[in-house]
């Protein structure tokens, strides 16, 4: 025997401590953190404040886009992962500082001051919710504003998840307008106006700037009753992260009134239809030279290794700790028992909403999502740790004994070995799961694959999601390959299948 | 050289072995028989010290085996389980490698040792480098017994050596175990609840019934003065059939 998974165990942990660490740079100087929620209008506009920042020349820009849901962004902001993003004043006051009475810039930043954040510097448009419904059917149904709507309530309407779940959105609607819609599913926003083109739903929720209201030939109902409130697009940031850049901040303030609701309108379609860039329509708005930038494997090379990164890293630290959980579990009767379902639980709860758990507690970026992955990497580590030394056959534990054997001898010579198989099974199940979750990562601005997949839903731009999951299902065969390679290394030969 | 005092066993709140007493003499096998559960594996573990008694003492030549070491154990008494309990991850040479390893042996002691068994079992060394589900039933005995016998203990304890082997197979190896256990003059217990093994081995026999020694002797004994009617029902219930010895006639 000259292969123990114990001496392997070994070069892997050293491994790890050499590995977790590259991602701390030296800081010289901190960058400005720009953050932007993901749809297309938060992407060009942090884009633009980006670009303008990059301008001024005093600073340099961290680019930290597609953060997922308005609470992940908002609580980035707080905490200082980012330093500034662009917001809606009507999302500020209802969503985060829960007053709907705050109408003005004035009554905002009085709030938000004891938060140590500013919002300011509106860019000069109103994106505000809004109802349409195709061109066609408004015709054929006579629907001109919300309230028509009243003697159609049975129409199919299809709205984002947020929407369903604010307290602004449907519900508090249907009360001002007295309105009981039947037909109503909640889905992804890209996905709207597909199902409305496709005919499975006539309503959608829009944005008022959407390109795709002109794309899809909507007619935006008339909010007769005054029921949405105004969602005019600032700046929201941090005074103290801005405050000893004097020229930048006075870049970012001649931002104010720049943008049109027709403007953004045209950007957001130049996105969306003519398949610019972010930065290209950004560089378009602030009048600059464009620069063009399509497929990098530059920029693939740089995802495949956020991506390693997050896989092995939080692979390796479940390792670490799940073997010995899974052993221990063995050693003792209830607490095991109660570890592995405890385990279990944590397992059920849905990747993206653990990834938001976290995020509160440390931040986005790397951190959460490697502790994201290495929860669900541990079950299958820990339970399979736990079945490979639990059906060991008694009689071979009795024959170790009659042989004197002391604890470590046992533990190494034989215990480890027999269970060996089953422990690298849950390994290589954990591996593969870790490099499909690890996708997700991109929500909390880890990076990875999923950075372009998500960028890519976002544009509804196929060729960029393929770009991320094509490569992500390779890795997770060679992945796959990788793991019966070891396996075959470690296992026994006596144990194995066709020995 | 083996003496049980009173002794009994509980597994649990079940009472395995009731207050056994018998004497085993050295150099001589014996065989103890029983049917499922009467507690003749029992015996065997409080022999080799995987279990100690609950109440009663064990003697190993005037040595109560409490005062010994597992390790100590392990010198003096070599243990073949049921099915020999070969490791399967390891080759049946490195099966036999591990007997030794609390011993601290060198390389080519620990060879030579093998070899000789090797030679006394009579299996082909180059059979050793194959692992155990490789080898057949009666070669995984041999190598379980060079196993029990490596450290060259005076006791050999074996559970069913013939359990698990086909009726030729297990022709052959019986004559081959009472060679070796001839060649080597060393105690030996064996397990059985075969009739036929018994009356071929055992200089002394002793049959278990729920736990309680029913009856000590020879094997002449047990059929010409069975103690009581489950003894004379145990010994003749395999005895041929009036049909078979027809058949032979």
């Amino acid at each position: 025997m000259t292969t123990y998974l114990l001496q392997r165990l070994g070069a892997l942990i050293c491994l790890l401590s050499m590995v977790i660490s590259p991602s701390s740079r030296a800081e010289t100087e901190r960058p400005i953190r720009v953050g932007s929620k993901i749809f297309t209008e938060s992407f060009v506009l942090a884009e633009i404040i980006a670009q303008t920042i990059e301008d001024a020349g005093e600073v340099k820009v961290e680019r930290r886009f597609g953060l997922g849901a308005t609470g992940i962004v908002f609580e980035s902001l707080k905490t200082g992962d980012i330093d500034i993003y662009p917001e809606y004043t009507g999302t500020i006051a209802e969503i985060f500082l829960k007053d709907q009475s705050l109408k003005t810039e004035a009554a905002l930043n009085s709030k938000l001051q004891t938060l140590g954040l500013q919002a300011d510097t509106p860019f000069g448009f109103n994106n505000t919710y809004a109802l349409a419904i195709g061109r066609e059917q408004a015709l054929k149904l006579g629907i001109r504003t919300i309230s028509d709507l009243l003697v159609h309530q049975d129409i199919r309407a299809g709205f984002t998840h947020e929407f369903l779940k604010r307290q602004d959105g449907l519900e508090a609607l249907s009360r001002h307008y007295g309105l009981q819609l039947h037909n109503v599913v909640g889905m992804e926003h890209s996905l709207l106006y597909q199902s409305l083109a496709d005919g499975k739903i006539d309503l959608v929720e829009v944005y008022s700037t959407d390109a795709k209201v002109a794309k899809y030939d909507l007619v935006v109902l008339e909010d007769d009753r005054h029921f949405f409130p105004n969602y005019k697009a600032v700046l929201f940031y941090r005074p103290s992260s801005l405050s000893r850049y004097p020229r930048t901040l006075q870049a970012l303030k001649k931002l104010a009134n720049s943008i049109s609701g027709a403007q953004m309108i045209k950007l957001n379609a130049k996105v969306e239809l003519d398949r610019a860039s972010f930065a290209q329509a950004a560089a378009f708005q602030l009048d600059k030279a464009v620069e063009k930038k399509t497929f990098s494997l530059e920029a693939i090379g740089q995802r495949t290794v956020e991506h390693l990164f997050l896989v092995f890293v939080s692979l390796l630290l479940a390792i670490v700790v799940g073997l010995p959980l899974g052993y221990w579990a063995t050693r003792t009767r209830w607490w095991g028992s109660a570890l592995i379902a405890g385990i279990g639980i944590l397992q059920t709860i849905p990747s993206l909403a653990l990834l938001c758990f976290l995020v509160p507690v440390f931040g986005i970026g790397y951190l959460p999502a490697v502790i994201a992955l290495f929860l669900y990497a541990l079950l299958p580590i820990v339970r399979n740790t736990f079945l490979g030394f639990h059906q060991i056959d008694p009689r071979l534990i009795e024959s170790a004994r009659t042989l004197a054997l002391e604890p470590w001898q046992m533990f190494r010579r034989v215990e480890l070995p027999l269970a060996s198989p089953s422990i690298l099974a849950g390994i290589k199940i954990s591996a593969v799961i870790n490099v499909g979750t690890a996708t997700l990562a991109a929500f909390i601005g880890a990076g990875g694959y999923g950075a372009l997949v998500v960028t890519g839903l976002t544009l509804n731009d196929t060729n960029l999601i393929l770009q991320g999951a094509i490569p992500s299902a390779i890795l997770a065969l060679l992945i796959h390959g990788l793991s019966e390679w070891l396996s075959k290394k470690l296992i026994p030969r006596g144990l194995q299948e066709n020995a | 050289m083996i003496r049980f005092d009173q002794v009994s066993m509980n597994y649990g709140n079940r009472e395995v072995l009731k207050a056994v007493s018998v004497n085993l003499q050295e150099g001589q096998t014996h065989v103890i028989w029983g049917t499922s559960g009467s507690g003749k594996t029992s015996f065997l573990r409080l022999l080799s010290g995987l279990m100690r008694p609950t109440s009663g003492s064990i003697f190993l030549k005037d040595q109560n085996i409490n005062e010994l070491s597992q390790t100590q154990l392990a010198q003096r008494i070599g243990y073949v389980i049921q099915e020999g309990g070969l490791f399967p991850h390891l080759t049946a040479r490195e099966n036999l490698e591990l007997a030794t390893l609390t011993r601290k042996w060198s390389k080519l002691e620990t060879a030579k040792r093998i070899e000789e068994l090797a030679a006394l079992v009579q299996i082909d060394p180059k059979d050793l480098e194959r692992f155990a589900k490789q080898l057949s039933g009666g070669q995984r005995q041999r190598v379980a017994l060079i196993r029990a016998l490596m450290l060259d203990p005076q006791i050999i304890l074996l559970d069913e050596p013939l359990g698990a082997l086909d009726p030729l197979v297990r022709a052959d190896l019986q004559k081959e175990l009472k060679r070796i256990f001839n060649t080597l003059k060393k105690t030996v217990v064996l397990v059985t609840h075969d009739i036929g093994e018994g009356a071929f081995f055992g200089h002394s026999i002793t049959l278990f019934h729920q736990g309680r020694l029913v009856q000590h002797g020879d094997f002449n004994a047990f059929v010409r003065q069975p103690k009581n009617e489950f003894v004379s029902r145990f010994v003749s219930a395999q005895a041929p059939t009036p049909e078979l010895l027809e058949a032979f006639r």
